[in-house]
């Protein structure tokens, strides 16, 4: 009766002491853990606890016509303002900025500055704004080279002021929006499938020579202060995306994409944001 | 000799402290659980997962420098702590941007 239990009582002692040796083992590794979930929250880079208001006013958009790439951008910051920040977002058509910039420019070309020398007849002097003017904009913008002449229209610090009256000195959100088509080709890597002789499969990378094309995004985000027309900061992103050449992917939906990757860092100038992961807590 | 039972009432008591830590920390309740730990690492300096949850705890509070100093803390008392060293990665990405962010103009 005693002998079959001798067994099973060496086991039992086997059994503890491998779990002596793993607790000791845990105790060494640094004890019991658990894993939560943390919400990390990130200050927003700019203050803006003076605006109540923001108002997300329109874009110089260019580079493919298949996108309303101005209305898209106002309409998503907007969206993505009213769910992310503590200020009301005023809702308006939005600016068609390059008629308006194109006005000022045949403005400015339009009405010479001259000065009245108090002894003397008048002179015409040569200002900054001529030299300005003297680059003509383009009507239909193509390439970053286009859509960067447009960016002195930011700087008339009247004309946003004026913007600023209009809507009780919000917040301003402006920029530019580069949505252009982009092909590549050249070597790129890919797994393929290989099967050997006793047709065991692998998955070998292979470079191959592609076709490729897609669409570039190139957002310039402005932030002016509505009560003064001053520039507070800007924020510039460059992000590309591109396919094989025989994928039909829609322009609109690209657009979606990319701007998927920039959005966080628009708002992350504007409001805190809060970047949510796990950490393990250590008994 | 008397050393050695000292310590290990230190330890023991701030161990009591990191559970209860613990235990607030999981129901949500963080700054209980910043106090907690912060008692733990008072009552015994060389306890390093009371200095890995602080991190964490400060992390999830925005306060990124004094989460940065705790978990740098931590890996100088146990420089081999996987779970230590993952924690550290992780809040040195987030806060690496947020300094990115801070930065720029």
């Amino acid at each position: 009766m005693i002998a079959p239990r001798k067994p099973k009582t060496n086991r039992r002692l086997a059994l503890a002491g491998l779990a002596a040796i793993v607790a000791a083992f845990t105790a060494a590794c640094g004890g019991e853990l658990f894993e939560v979930p943390v919400e990390t929250p990130i200050p927003a880079k700019l203050d803006v606890s003076a605006f109540q208001r923001v108002l997300v006013a329109g874009f110089v958009a260019g580079g493919n016509e298949d996108v309303d790439t101005n209305q898209e951008t106002v309409r998503l910051l907007r969206s993505q303002l009213r769910n992310k920040s503590g200020m009301r977002v005023i809702d308006a058509d939005p600016l068609q900025l390059v008629e308006v910039a194109q006005e000022q420019n045949k403005a400015a070309t339009a009405a010479p500055d001259t000065t009245t020398p108090p002894d003397g007849p008048s002179v015409r002097t040569a200002t900054p704004a001529d030299t300005a003017a003297a680059t003509a904009l383009p009507q239909k913008i193509k390439d970053e080279k286009d859509i960067e002449g447009y960016d002195r229209l930011f700087a008339n610090t009247a004309y946003w002021k004026r913007i600023g009256e209009e809507y009780q000195n919000p917040l301003i959100v402006t920029g530019s929006v580069l949505f252009a088509p982009r092909t590549s080709s050249g070597l790129v890597t890919r797994e393929t499938e290989v099967y050997d002789s006793l047709g065991r499969r692998r998955v070998v990378p292979t470079r191959v020579f592609m076709e490729r094309k897609g669409f570039m995004l190139r957002p310039k985000f402005v932030f002016i202060d509505g009560r003064t027309g001053a520039t507070i900061s800007s924020l510039s992103r460059r992000e590309e995306v591109l396919y094989n050449a025989q994928n039909e992917t829609p322009a609109l939906s690209s657009y979606f994409e990319l701007m998927d990757r920039i959005v966080p860092d628009c708002l992350g100038t504007l409001s805190t944001q809060k970047i949510k992961g796990t950490r393990v807590l250590i008994k | 000799m008397t050393a050695t039972p000292v310590l290990a009432d230190s330890r023991s008591s701030a161990r009591e402290q990191v559970e209860f830590g613990i235990n607030v920390a999981q129901r949500g309740l963080w700054r209980e659980a910043i106090y907690r730990w912060e008692k733990a690492v008072e009552l015994d300096p060389t306890y390093a997962a009371a200095f890995n949850d602080l991190g964490i705890a400060y992390e999830h509070e925005g306060q990124l420098d004094k989460a940065r100093k705790a978990y740098e803390k931590a890996i100088a008392l146990e420089p081999n702590n996987a779970n230590i060293r993952q924690n550290y990665d992780l809040f040195k990405e987030i806060n690496d941007r947020a300094a990115q962010t801070k930065d720029k103009p």
